[in-house]
Parts: C-alpha cells; sequence; structure tokens
C-alpha cells in the first residue's frame, strides 16, 4: 500500500492540483505530473544547481525537496519570467552575453540570478561570484555568466523591472 | 537516484512529532529537517528510510533566541539565517564569518544548524563550531528533554549521542565576552565543498596573554572535538608566531586522521598544521 498525498502546486499563479508518492520530488512532480519541462534535472543530489527554483520566497534545490512539502506554497519557475514574447531582462541578457551554450544549466542559473537580483539589485561583484558558484555550467566558462547577470543587474536597477 | 518509497508525516507539533518518532523509529523512521543531506543519500539509497517525520511544520522550533547568557538554536533555524550576525559581539559575527564556507545559498535557504548537528558529517563547520564553543545539545522524546554537551556529544563518523526516538530541538551556544578574539580557517579543494580539515578557534586577552583558549579541529578526525594539547600551548602565553606554530604542530600531532584515496595522513596532518595557525592568526 503506497501512500498518495493530493497536494496543489502553485506554479507561476496557476494551480495544479496532482497526486503524488511522499517519495517524489518537487523537481519530478513539476516536470511530470504537471508538465512544466522548464525546470532541468541533472544530478539529482543537491551539487549542480540545474533544478533551483524559487519556493516561498527562497532560490531552493528542487531536487532536494518533496513535492509534499512544497503542497499550496508560492513556486515560480524559469515558465514565469518571460511576460508573453517579452522576455525577461535576465534572459535578454543571457542571449546578449552569450551566458549558454548547450542551455541545460540555463533556468537554473536563471532562477538563482532572479532571486539575489530580486533581493539585492547592488550585489557586489564578490557576492556575486560566490553566487553563481552554486550551480554548475559545463559549457560556458561561467565569465559570460558572470557578464550577464551584472548586466542585467544594471537593468534592473534602472527600473525596468517589470 | 530515486528515493526510496516511505510513510510522510507532518506533526504541527513537538509532542506530535516525538509520538509519531517514538512508534516508527524502529522502523528506521526518521526526521526531516533541511533535507540537504538526507535527501541525497535517499536519492543514492544509502538509507532508506521507511517514515518520516517532516518537522518544518513546527513553528516552535523556529526560536532563535538569547537566554540565560547563551543563544538557543531551534531546530527548524536555517543555516541562512546567520549570514548577517544574529546577537551584537564576537558570536554573532563568528556565526557570520562560519556560514558562509557552508555549501551554497540555494543550500543554505533550507538547511538547518541542528540538521548539521544531528547529523555530524566529520566537516561540517557548525559542528566543529558547537566543539569550540562547548554549545549544549537539546535531545527531546516522549520520555521528556535532555541536555548532552558537546564533548559527550559527537561520536564517530555521522555517530552522535541521539537515541533513534529523539528529536535535536535546541542547541544552546554561549555568548562571548566582547573582547573575545574569534578565528576560523578551512582548506577545500573548491568554493562550497566538505573541508579537508577546519580549525575553530577562541580566546581571550588579558594583559597581553591568552586567557581561556579553545581550538577546534574538525574535517580531520571522524568527528571534530577540542584539542587539549594545542590549547595548552597557547594558554598565559602572548600570541606570538612562535606560540601558534608550536599550538598548530601539537594540534597535528594529536589528532588521527582520516584517510582516503587522495588524502593520506600525512598530508591531513600538514593541513590541520596549516588551518590551526592560519585560524589563530585570524582570531587576532
Ligand atoms: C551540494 C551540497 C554541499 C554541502 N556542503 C556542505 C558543507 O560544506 N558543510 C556542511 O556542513 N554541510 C554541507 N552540506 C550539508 C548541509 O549543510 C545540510 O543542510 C546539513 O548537513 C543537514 O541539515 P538538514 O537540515 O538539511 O538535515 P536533513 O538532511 O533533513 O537531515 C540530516 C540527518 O539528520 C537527521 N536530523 C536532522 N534534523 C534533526 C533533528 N532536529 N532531530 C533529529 N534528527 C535530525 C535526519 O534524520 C537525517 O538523518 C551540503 C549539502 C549539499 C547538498
Ligand atoms: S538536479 Fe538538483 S542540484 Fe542537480
Ligand atoms: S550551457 Fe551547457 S551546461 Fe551551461
Amino acid at each position: 500500500m503506497t501512500q498518495r498525498a493530493a497536494i496543489v502546486l502553485n506554479l507561476n499563479g496557476v494551480d495544479h492540483a496532482i497526486s503524488v508518492e511522499p517519495r517524489r520530488t518537487l523537481a519530478d512532480a513539476i516536470r511530470d505530473d504537471c508538465g512544466l519541462t522548464g525546470t532541468h534535472i541533472g544530478c539529482e543530489h543537491g551539487v549542480c544547481g540545474a533544478c533551483t527554483i524559487i519556493v516561498a520566497g527562497e532560490a531552493v534545490r528542487s531536487c532536494l525537496m518533496f513535492a509534499v512539502q512544497a503542497d499550496g506554497k508560492r513556486i515560480r519557475t524559469v515558465e514565469g519570467l518571460a511576460d508573453g514574447e517579452q522576455l525577461h531582462p535576465l534572459q535578454e541578457a543571457f542571449i546578449a552575453h552569450h551566458a549558454l551554450q548547450c542551455g541545460f544549466c540555463t533556468p537554473g542559473f536563471l532562477m538563482l540570478s532572479l532571486h539575489a537580483l530580486e533581493r539585492d539589485p547592488d550585489l557586489g561583484d564578490e557576492e556575486l561570484l560566490d553566487l553563481l558558484a552554486s550551480n554548475l555550467c559545463r559549457c560556458t566558462g561561467y565569465q559570460n555568466i558572470v557578464k550577464a547577470v551584472r548586466g542585467a543587474a544594471a537593468v534592473m536597477r534602472a527600473g525596468v523591472v517589470r | 537516484m530515486k528515493p526510496a518509497p516511505f510513510q510522510y508525516h507532518a506533526p504541527r507539533s513537538l509532542q506530535e512529532a516525538v509520538a509519531i518518532l517514538a512508534q516508527v523509529a524502529p522502523a528506521d523512521g526518521r526526521v526531516l529537517a533541511g533535507g540537504q543531506s538526507l535527501v541525497p543519500i535517499m536519492a543514492f539509497r544509502l538509507a532508506r528510510p521507511s517514515h518520516l517525520v517532516d518537522i518544518n511544520g513546527i513553528e516552535a522550533l523556529a526560536r532563535l533566541a538569547v537566554e540565560n547568557g547563551k543563544l538557543c538554536i531551534g531546530a527548524c533555524v536555517r543555516h541562512a539565517a546567520f549570514e548577517r550576525p544574529v546577537v551584537e559581539g564576537p558570536l554573532g559575527r563568528l556565526l557570520a564569518m562560519v556560514v558562509r564556507h557552508i555549501a551554497h545559498s540555494p543550500i543554505r535557504a533550507r538547511g538547518t544548524f541542528c540538521g548539521s548537528i544531528a547529523h555530524a558529517d566529520p566537516a561540517s563547520e557548525w559542528c566543529a563550531l558547537v566543539a569550540a564553543l562547548d554549545g549544549e545539545i537539546v535531545a527531546t522524546s516522549v520520555r521528556g528533554a535532555r541536555v548532552i554537551a558537546a564533548g559527550q556529544f559527537f561520536a564517530g563518523i555521522m555517530a552522535t549521542a541521539l537515541a533513534e526516538d529523539e528529536v535535536l530541538t535546541e542547541v544552546r551556544l554561549p555568548l562571548l565576552a566582547p573582547d573575545t578574539r574569534c578565528g576560523f580557517y578551512e582548506f577545500n579543494r573548491r568554493a562550497g565543498d566538505f573541508a579537508l580539515a577546519m580549525a575553530v578557534v577562541h580566546f581571550r586577552l588579558v594583559e597581553g596573554r591568552m586567557f581561556k583558549p579553545r581550538v577546534a579541529i574538525g574535517g580531520a578526525e571522524t568527528h571534530p572535538r577540542r584539542v587539549a594539547a594545542a590549547e595548552a600551548a597557547l594558554a598565559a602565553n602572548a600570541p606570538s608566531p612562535r606560540v601558534f606554530a608550536d599550538a598548530a604542530a601539537r594540534a597535528a600531532r594529536d589528532v588521527e586522521p582520516l584517510e582516503d584515496a587522495q588524502t593520506n595522513a600525512q598530508y591531513r596532518r600538514e593541513l590541520v598544521v596549516a588551518v590551526t595557525r592560519r585560524a589563530l592568526e585570524a582570531a587576532l
């Protein structure tokens, strides 16, 4: 007898009523039960950061939370960044600065940076490097990611934040 | 890479939590706190608990308060809470300095101080800090609450004095006198990784001499602990490069180093020399 729980995941403002086993990670539930595959899964043990999303105002590893723990909480994933066709300044900056190649790590870096810049758009260089060290990128060598986040920070500081 | 099935419990009170844990502990039921160590080991199937008792919904455990000269850290207080000093004076500054070395910001947003103590990884920064400060650990079960001294708590690699039906409800750290000097240093190969060796030190200067020096070493042995031989080398001496080098050498001689494929005992001892000396220098 496997226990199942009826829960509601509020993803980018939309409620998804699903039924999951308690062992279902939040990352798997978002992808497989809710169909939002923008959140990527790399390592499934907290090391790579590809699964980083924002839950109740905190950037977290969604592979290290169970979906039942996020029942009713406000969740933001990469799908919530753009406003229709209008990309978020962070997305624009990642394109402009060539901050991605294969793109596998990108959703995680976007949500990690979004959370940090919304909290403090004046993030210093040292703090920014420390923050971006949280996630792994196998392609870019990080320099362009750093440039992109700095660029987006400037735009967001100028008040172009939506 | 997916956790094995388990039954999930989300108690709203401590009383409820310890009652459930008492029932499920014999069947490898466990507490789920931040999940930042437990979920990875479940994903690897190194742990297959049949029940998880999630304590995140217990508001009383989010307590962070000063009481009787001690900072009381409840079981749901996250690492991130310490990124800015939580109390005035040296203790708040020491906690803020050390927390920056624990994992990465998204992990610090979930992982708990007390979870680190219960998990007792040999390289846990908080465990070394609790050893250096002679902290107290409060363990609660249906049988009541007991207080365990740090020196009696850590028992080996991920082994502690906690019984399987006990919830670690609180850690208490003594506030440090305003003139206490504190230092921390760790060595690891990449930022955010578990350290290969670390030292937490503190002392007061009375008429230019070190008073009540404390030296705790972490990451080098099965569990962190104070090293009396190093402390004795400092006590009643004025700080100097020679005295610091002597204390560091004694710490290194005293440890029984953990070994692994990349780290032999000699290398680990040399790291202990370096981290002890650098932590002492940082304290000045
Ligand atoms: C990529 C990565 C890097 C990391 N780097 C570091 C690092 O550099 N330094 C470091 O110290 N840690 C590091 N961690 C681990 C992190 O600090 C964890 O948060 C911590 O070890 C455990 O705390 P938790 O609240 O997440 O506990 P959980 O993962 O929920 O639990 C861990 C264990 O402790 C038990 N437990 C937890 N709380 C209690 C309680 N209140 N009462 C009884 N039992 C309890 C659980 O049953 C479980 O067995 C890292 C983790 C990851 C994923
Ligand atoms: S998939 Fe979550 S951190 Fe790698
Ligand atoms: S762009 Fe390929 S992993 Fe980062």
